[in-house]
């Protein structure tokens, strides 16, 4: 009953919201990111099935019931086909729930897309800001509450990130969603955003922290185990500084950090976490393995196969997460194992074993066929004695008999595999000829540069193009290609590049090999252990951080530096050893006075403690979270150093 | 088959006392649309049904009447999304939805209880398929069907009946008549087959005709208007449902007892504050009902009522028991077995309440009564909820690593909602109309449904 109360109250507050504004949301149909090619040339992002439901459907079905009345969707890449899509769904003719499409065609990044937004002036209040390839099951009141609090108090507070907890480990990081390490550091008060820093140099081990950041905050904790949920909350301002700062064009990299940097117009970000609900982003085949997996395992609940949040599926949860659809043909001998979807009308034939695995529609599986953590997506037909190992097989795919998909492979729309035909790991097969190689998918993915912007357009033009020749020209294809997908194929063998083979694996559907995962382990221990032996970074890393200190402190530079050393080391051991606060304090105490600083005699030392002591606090906080990652905490010890003198000098 | 009257009889009168303006006005349903002066047939057909009865004309001018067709597809997603959630509050939506169904319905001249039921039973389905796990949908959906097919019969009878008496009618519309006669026989014919409900209607209507039978013009619509009453006869009788079962309390309740109860129901704390009211004193034992902890809920509210009360985890209960007197629990649904569909982990509070020989008394209003036996596989299928009730996500997701090993987790959480208790362990079911045993159930609902909508 009290969650009744709980939804009662929700549909109170949607209707003062109502009386004012209806909530808004801008919804980006496109991932501007190229990590699901060669897919992504045929169809776009969004709509992938993902446990054979299209990804936009659990966003649009998660803003439905948070409480947003008016989505515009902005269509890119492939935009005929998401419009299409959408029109023909259920979400056109929902009472309290409209959805408005925007189409462009020379969007290249999530800032084009927004300041293409803000021409059309369409957004006048609040708006939830999300891509179509997020999912959820958050509650949005809690959320725009504090949001709409911190506005009517301070209109700079412009954003409001959602964040979740994650593991801080960099291994479950990467074998999850297959991101990189997320450093935040934030005002634990007043939950305001004070850094951000998603691309890491792990080589070089250390993060530089903005020493006025400790100036005026009693506290700041950083955190290295927070996931970004990319769920924003935006005040209209979001959208005309876009376009004010018509470079910005991703929103983390861009936009985030460069209001984070700029401290002139003031605006702040303030990020809101979550903690039993589920939001994820899909950015790469690991992160849909992953979502997929958590899906079936029913984080999203509702937004689970057999609840129809999209309305025709009639989908049946049966023991052991099996969620079978209507209208299949099983052979009795057939095996389908645990934590699997079948789709609907599918036939799966003798002695067949399925596991931890999505059928899509009107699949035909064949006898004898092995397939196990894999996405077989609609009318997919693999014929008898075929292995597929946590590959993705996309629509109307044929496996001719006795092929094997290694762990990794990815096999693109109506691909035919030969018989006996072995795909290698991380290959990617697709009927589409593979780009030269100065739009390869690193290049682009983060093209900043005019150079690499002007190339997508083009690309996605002729692969509409292609596709639309595509059923005229397959025996083309098939001549052309007829080597590279086995006897009888159709399909060109897509290569991966050196040096971007790290970067495939990382990404890839498969799970990290035994070898490459005992290697990042191995990676992670070392180090620690290079941490133990030197606690100090090399004292050039200490050069740029003081000249950034004002110019009155150039006297003494060596005095300076060798006090910062003493000081970091003591923290860095008080840390290793567990010290308790109160000695620490003394110690550092003890070590100023006996530098030969020119420091103001009195009313330090009270400061000092308390400061300390303080920081002690938070700084331990940190430390327990950064438990993987002591490499980041010595720049942090510096800053101490840096800050006390800060405020011993004033 | 046999005629039951037992049981009906005593009910009817009872809902009939709760008809009236008053509740009229409090039920609500919908939501507010822009329309205001609509110019198509139907609404004028309404407008004149509303003149025909005086208790809908309140709720009408006070209601702007929204598009039914979006109404139902707002309720379906409010189900989907699990927004609405409880079978009471289920039960009154999908009631008041109904009502406004039939309320806007367009019927033919003939055969409009087909019409009727071939209405209710279509957006019944895409309802009940809308959230199958909530059994309340699809039994008011069914008590709806059964009050058509009542009133039709009804109906007719004193159609017929009229046309006996009344034989001073001016014939003006024979035609009509005819068709009446038409309707009769095939609702006779439905008569045939129900063959339950036919007397206390007759007795009812004969009484009801006789103020009625000047205006024959109306007749037409007098099915829809008896329907539409019976509808708010049903939507008082959930509403009132909590009242009535906890008007019984005090012959159950007695001095000095000890009660155990489990997580947290609205029939449950009404049945115990009742008791208290009478100013019987007596202890209460509360489980906490994990994953949800409503019990924690429950304890504030009776402590609010000065009701003495103990919270004790789920696992304490077996320790507990042999200090109780009497589990009063409440349930999701009560299926045609006389066995119980209940939060998780309420059998094993029913096995111990075996072990100790204590009684495991069940309160529920008759609109959880469920029609279907649970050999059912539908019904055996549980409602496995979010996992996050139990554990934090980001707290875990070290342990549903995907991309190691073989790729498939090696955690599992696994949050069911709900518990079958077969009825060989329910001592006694107390609902509005009466205490009753397990195996009486099936005879309630042969009461309260007709058997063509259990196929």
């Amino acid at each position: 009953m009290g969650v009744k109360k709980g939804t009662a109250r929700v549909s109170e507050d949607t209707e003062v919201e109502l009386a004012r504004a209806p909530l808004q949301a801008i919804l980006l149909a496109d991932s501007f990111a190229q990590k699901f090619r060669p897919i992504t040339l045929e169809r776009p992002k969004v709509l992938l099935p993902l446990a054979n439901i299209p990804m936009i459907d659990y966003t649009l079905a998660w803003l439905e019931s948070a409480g947003v009345e008016e989505v515009y969707v902005f269509c890119c890449a492939h935009s005929r086909q998401v419009i299409d899509y959408l029109t023909n769904s259920k979400w056109f003719n929902q009472p309290n729930f409209s959805i408005r499409t925007i189409e462009s065609h020379n969007s290249v990044s999530a800032g084009d897309a927004l300041r293409l937004i803000y021409e059309q002036n369409v957004i006048n209040g609040d708006f939830v800001l999300i891509s179509g390839d997020t999912l959820s099951n958050m509650s949005l009141t809690h959320a725009l509450e504090e949001h709409k609090e911190r506005r009517k108090k301070d209109s700079n507070a412009v954003m409001t990130m959602v964040i979740k907890k994650s593991k801080p480990s960099l291994l479950t990081r990467q074998s999850r969603l297959g991101t990189d390490e997320l450093f935040m550091a934030i005002d634990p008060d007043t939950k305001q955003l004070l850094y951000y820093e998603d691309k890491a140099d792990h080589l070089k081990g250390t993060l530089s922290l903005d020493k006025m950041l400790l100036a005026d905050k009693s506290s700041i904790s950083l955190h290295n185990d927070k996931q970004d949920c990319y769920i924003d909350i935006c005040s209209p301002e979001v959208l005309s500084l876009f376009t004010d700062n018509f470079d910005y064009q991703h929103l983390r990299r861009h936009f985030v950090k460069g209001l984070l940097v700029d401290d002139i117009m003031g605006y702040k970000i303030f990020i809101h976490e979550i903690y039993s609900s589920y939001a994820a982003r899909i950015d790469n085949f690991r992160s849909y393995d992953t979502v997929s997996k958590d899906i079936i395992q029913r984080w999203t609940y509702p937004f689970v196969p057999d609840v129809q949040f999209t309305g025709n599926s009639t989908t049946k949860l049966e023991r052991l997460g099996l969620y079978r659809a209507s209208g299949i043909i099983q052979s009795r001998s057939a095996q389908v194992g645990p934590f699997t979807v079948i789709g609907n009308g599918t036939t799966i034939g003798d002695n067949t074993i399925i596991s931890n695995s999505v059928v899509g529609d009107g699949c035909k599986i064949g006898s004898n066929v092995l397939v196990e953590g894999s996405y077989i997506w609609h009318n997919v037909t693999i014929e008898d004695g075929c292995t597929l190992r946590h590959a993705i097989v996309c629509d109307g795919v044929i496996i001719k008999s006795g092929a094997v998909l290694e762990p990794g492979a990815v096999l693109c729309f109506k691909v035919v595999i030969g018989q006996q035909f072995v795909v290698p790991s991380y290959s990617k097969v697709s009927l589409l000829q593979q780009p030269t190689k100065q739009d390869s998918d690193e290049e682009l993915e983060y093209a900043d540069d005019s150079n690499g912007i002007v190339e997508i357009p083009s690309i996605n033009s002729t692969s509409v193009k292609l596709s639309g020749q595509l059923t005229s020209d397959v025996s083309e294809a098939q001549r052309l290609a007829i080597s590279e997908a086995g006897a009888g194929g159709v399909g060109y063998l897509w290569s991966v590049g050196e040096g971007d083979f790290e970067e495939e694996l990382r990404h890839s559907v498969a799970p990290i090999p035994a070898d490459k995962l005992t290697e990042v382990i191995q990676a992670a221990n070392d180090e620690m252990e290079m941490l133990d032996v030197s606690p100090l970074p090399p004292s050039g890393e200490l050069q740029p951080d003081s000249n950034s200190i004002d110019s009155e402190d150039n006297f003494e530079r060596d005095d300076y530096i060798y006090f910062e050393k003493e000081v970091e080391a003591t923290f860095l051991r008080a840390v290793h050893e567990d010290v308790k606060e109160d000695h620490v304090i003394l110690e550092v105490n003890s070590l100023r006075r006996s530098s030969t600083l020119p420091l103001p005699a009195a009313s330090y030392t009270l400061p000092l403690s308390t400061v300390s002591s303080r920081f002690c606090q938070s700084y331990r906080g940190a430390r327990i979270e950064l438990s993987l990652s002591y490499f980041y905490t010595l720049k942090l010890a510096m800053l101490t150093a840096n800050w006390w003198l800060v405020r011993t000098e004033d | 088959m046999v005629t039951c009257l037992t049981g009906f009889f005593p009910s009817f009168f009872y809902h009939n006392r709760f008809t009236g303006p008053t509740e009229l006005e409090t039920s609500s349903s919908g939501g507010p649309t822009g329309q205001t002066g609509r110019s198509d047939p139907g609404f004028k057909s309404l407008m004149a049904a509303v003149t025909v009865c005086r208790t809908q004309e309140t709720f009408f001018k006070v209601k702007k009447m929204p598009d039914i067709e979006g109404l139902v597809n707002e309720f379906v997603s409010k189900l989907e999304n699990r927004k609405v959630e409880g079978s009471h509050a289920t039960a009154r939506a999908t009631a008041e939805l109904l009502r406004s169904l039939i309320s806007q319905k367009r019927l033919p001249s003939t055969n409009q209880a087909e019409a009727l039921i071939e209405a209710v039973k279509i957006v019944g389905a895409k309802l009940t398929a809308a959230n199958p796990v909530e059994m309340a949908v699809g039994n008011i959906v069914k008590r709806v069907l059964h009050i058509v097919r009542v009133e039709d019969l009804s109906a007719v009878t004193s159609d017929v009946n009229g046309l006996n008496l009344s034989a001073e009618t001016d014939d003006e519309d024979i035609a009509e008549r005819d068709s009446d006669h038409v309707a009769s026989a095939a609702a006779v014919g439905y008569g045939s087959i129900l063959d339950r409900p036919s007397l206390h209607t007759l007795l009812d209507n004969m009484g009801r005709d006789s103020g009625e039978k000047a205006d024959r013009n109306i007749s037409r619509r007098i099915l829809k208007h008896n329907v539409i009453e019976a509808v708010n006869e049903l939507i008082g009788e959930i509403d009132d449902c909590h009242e009535q079962i906890a008007e019984q309390a005090v012959e159950h309740i007695h001095q000095n007892e000890v009660i155990l109860t489990l997580g947290r129901s609205r029939t449950v704390l009404e049945f115990l504050s009742a008791a208290k009211e009478k100013k019987r004193s007596f202890r209460v034992f509360i489980a906490e009902g994990a994953p949800r902890y409503q019990g924690h809920v429950l304890a504030k509210e009776l402590v609010k009522r000065d009701v003495q009360s103990t919270v004790v985890t789920d696992s304490a209960v077996f320790a507990m028991i042999s200090r109780v007197n009497m589990v009063i629990v409440g349930v999701h649904a009560v299926m045609a077995n006389g066995g119980i569909i209940a939060p998780v982990g309420l059998r094993m509070v029913a096995l111990a309440a075996r072990a100790h020989a204590i009684p495991f008394v069940v309160v529920a209003g008759m609109h959880k009564l469920c029609p279907l036996y649970p050999h059912n596989p539908e019904v055996l299928l549980n409602d496995m909820r979010c996992p996050s009730e139990l554990i934090e996500h980001g707290e875990f997701s070290g342990c549903m690593d995907f991309g190691i090993g073989s790729g498939s987790p090696l955690l599992h959480v696994v949050n069911p909602a709900f518990d079958y208790v077969p009825p060989e362990l329910v001592s006694l079911f107390i609902t509005e109309i009466g205490g009753h045993g397990p195996s009486y159930m099936y005879r309630l609902i042969a009461d309260y449904y007709s058997a063509d909508d259990l196929v």
